[in-house]
């Protein structure tokens, strides 16, 4: 998955708002005011498209969500 | 693909089609429709020449999700237990539509042939008719009459709540889980539980499947527009009461108003409506001058509608709009299936917030609040709520700005 | 040699029973998912897991001190079984059995994304059986168990972990007052 186009999807199922992943990837990800992750881009929060210079960020939070809540998917 | 169908058997003409039959029993079936001819992964073609679109709120084109899982199933490792599955999705969570009901009670058996049909579309061996627990009987004494090339079972659900209806719910209780939306990373016709490529499709789609292995798509091209061939099943009721609906089955592309006449019910004359709910109640609100628009995607695309679950939820003008859609708000947050945070916390803020505004009391942004629950959560339910309150806080703004300063239109002063 | 030993093993005994105490602390922190002050929530996270392998690390060396010195009459097998030791068997059983949990954690940890988050949870809250485990053995069998310095620090330990459940058991524990969401098994 190294080159192709990913985006980080959440499983809503799992996600308890603890917002990690909105200081790790604080570039596209706000927080809303129960916790829960929001995508800055007005779209969907469900598969939120990641620019490959922010693929690092991206994988650092889907490696430290608590829940497991996070995975990296190809658009 | 040449029609197999017997030629003693004369062809529907009209409208009636789905309900042609005169009773539910097998024999009145086929006295109408013959028996299901033999079909293959070819009848796909003919489905998707006959513009066969999702009647279970989506508009999906069926062919292509039967495409889809023709692919991936057939080859030897991946028949039986962990080959494709068919679900007919019975569950008619939407709490306004009672078309479903309607059609296994009438005509049981062509949506069994439908099953039938997708399954040997699909090269499924298994297909399953799941339902609530009170319409399961009916679908059972029609199983009971038949003999089917592939293994049918039906499946009585333990909840009637709306998210139970949901693909990736129903695909879950259907192989034992908990029946209650799931993540998906991947699609159901790709992976679905127990690794099986799995069809789930509403009742009335494979019904209209069926009707298409038999007559062809041409004839089902013959009524209807050209963006809503064929027939459709339509729910028409008070939408304060949605126990006071009638089904009609109506040719594709009808005038809205058209269709609340023809449903003879006095809560729906469209000379007293304000407004009409289309879809469901996660669908559009129009006001009363879209009832000229046909009940076709090109046809409400103009009002940010789409025909949905076949719904039509009319408002009176005597009924206070900001009032109803609190309370269709507040059934909406109950119906959540309390997985996901932003639909937990948000469905009920919006109706509560919506619930002050109908008592003309200050409330906090609506359009914040929706805003946190459309596009987050495991399933589309929260999206409909957003997309429903939406299209209410502009059709009704006047409504809304009345209340805002404490008064009512419909009622007066509060 | 041996009395280099001995020295080591109680010192990484202590040190052990600190770190865990920490450990703890932190990962009640994360479960709250709050940031601290000079720390974010992630960094709350990373901590925590460096902490932990730390004190995993602490205990190895003191086991294997202990091992190694002969007059603790420590076997291979009661690194393992707990309560087969001859020298105050039961403490050391204590021991053994935190020993035991303690892997059980970090293997788990480390292999959170292959066995999912609900298996790694449910055998996380051990954690909350092997702190005091582990706490009981340094003060029932460790040399200095019983001496005063150690009991206070052992108090200490005690008294915030103590504070950190009943915040944990709290309403209070998420940063946001959130409607329960259903958990599904």
């Amino acid at each position: 998955m190294s080159r192709e186009e990913v985006a980080l999807h959440v499983d809503w199922t799992r996600c308890r708002g603890r917002g990690l992943c909105t200081e790790v990837f604080a570039a596209r990800l706000a927080r809303d005011e129960w916790g829960f992750p929001l995508a800055r881009d007005g779209g969907a929060t469900r598969d939120v498209p990641v620019l490959p210079e922010e693929r690092a960020a991206a994988e650092d939070a889907v490696a430290l969500c608590p829940l497991q809540a996070l995975r990296l998917t190809a658009r | 693909m040449t029609l197999t169908h017997p030629p003693t058997i004369p062809v529907p003409t009209g409208t009636r089609r789905l309900l042609a039959a005169a009773g539910p029993g097998l024999v009145d079936h086929e006295r109408t429709h013959g028996p299901l001819p033999a079909v293959g992964p070819a009848v796909i073609d003919e489905i998707a020449r006959a513009g066969v679109e999702g009647r279970g709120g989506a508009g999906f084109p069926l062919a292509r999700k039967l495409a889809a899982i023709a692919r991936q199933g057939g080859t030897a490792r991946t028949r039986g237990r962990s080959g494709p599955l068919v679900v007919a999705n019975g569950a008619e969570g939407e709490p306004a539509s009672r078309k479903d009901a309607v059609l296994l009670r009438r005509s049981p058996h062509l949506v069994l042939d439908g099953a039938v049909v997708a399954a040997l579309a699909t090269g499924a061996t298994e297909a399953v008719v799941a339902t609530s627990a009170g319409l399961a009987p009916v679908v059972r004494q029609a199983l009971a009459e038949r003999r089917d090339p592939v293994r049918v079972t039906v499946r009585a659900l333990p909840h009637a709540g709306f998210t139970a209806g949901e693909a990736s719910a129903l695909a879950s209780a259907v192989a034992g889980g908990p029946g209650v939306p799931q993540d998906r990373v991947v699609r159901l016709s790709e992976r679905g539980p127990g690794r099986r490529p799995t069809l789930v499709s509403n009742v009335e789609t494979l019904a209209q499947a069926a009707l298409v292995a038999r007559y062809g798509a041409e004839w089902t091209r013959g009524v209807g527009s050209a963006a809503a061939p064929g027939t459709r099943l339509v729910t028409v009721s008070d939408v304060r009461d949605p126990d006071t609906a009638v089904v009609l089955e109506t040719a594709g592309g009808a005038v809205l108003g058209d269709l609340l006449v023809a449903s003879r019910l006095d809560r729906a004359d469209p000379r007293r409506a304000q407004a009409v709910l289309v879809g469901g109640w996660g669908g559009t609100w129009v006001p009363a001058t879209a009832l000229d628009a046909t009940l076709d995607a090109p046809g409400l695309a103009p009002w940010g509608a789409s025909p949905g679950a076949g719904v039509l939820a009319v408002l009176g003008a005597d009924t206070c709009p900001v009032v109803t859609t609190a309370r269709i708000a507040t059934a909406l947050a109950g119906a959540s299936a309390g997985r996901c945070g932003p639909c937990v916390n948000g469905l009920p803020g919006i109706a509560e917030q919506l619930t002050a505004l109908a008592g003309g009391r200050p409330t906090r942004d609506v359009e914040h609040l929706v805003s946190l629950v459309d596009g987050r959560g495991a399933c589309h339910h929260p999206d409909g709520v957003a997309r429903m309150v939406r299209s209410a806080m502009h059709v009704f703004r006047e409504d809304v700005l009345a209340h805002r300063s404490g008064r009512c239109l419909v009622g007066g002063v509060r | 040699m041996d009395t280099a030993l001995w020295v080591l093993g109680r010192g990484t005994g202590v040190a052990a029973v600190v770190l865990l105490t920490v450990a703890v602390l932190l990962g009640v922190v994360t479960r709250g998912g709050r940031p601290l002050p000079w720390l974010a929530r992630f960094e709350v996270q990373l901590v925590h897991r460096d902490v932990s392998l730390a004190a995993t690390l602490f205990v190895a060396v003191h086991v294997v001190t202990l091992l190694l010195d002969t007059e603790a009459e420590l076997r291979l097998v009661d690194t393992v079984v707990p309560f087969a030791g001859a020298y105050r068997w039961f403490w050391l059983g204590l021991g053994t059995l935190a020993v035991d949990l303690l892997v059980a954690l970090v293997a788990t940890a480390l292999l959170r994304r292959v066995i999912g988050p609900r298996v790694f949870r449910a055998v996380h809250r051990a954690a909350y059986a092997m702190w005091p485990i582990a706490l009981a053995h340094a003060v029932g069998t460790g040399t200095d168990g019983t001496s005063w310095w150690f009991l206070a620090v052992a108090g200490v330990c005690v008294a915030v972990v103590l504070a950190a459940v009943a915040w944990r058991c709290s309403a209070h524990v998420t940063e946001f007052r959130t409607r329960k969401l259903e958990t599904v098994r």
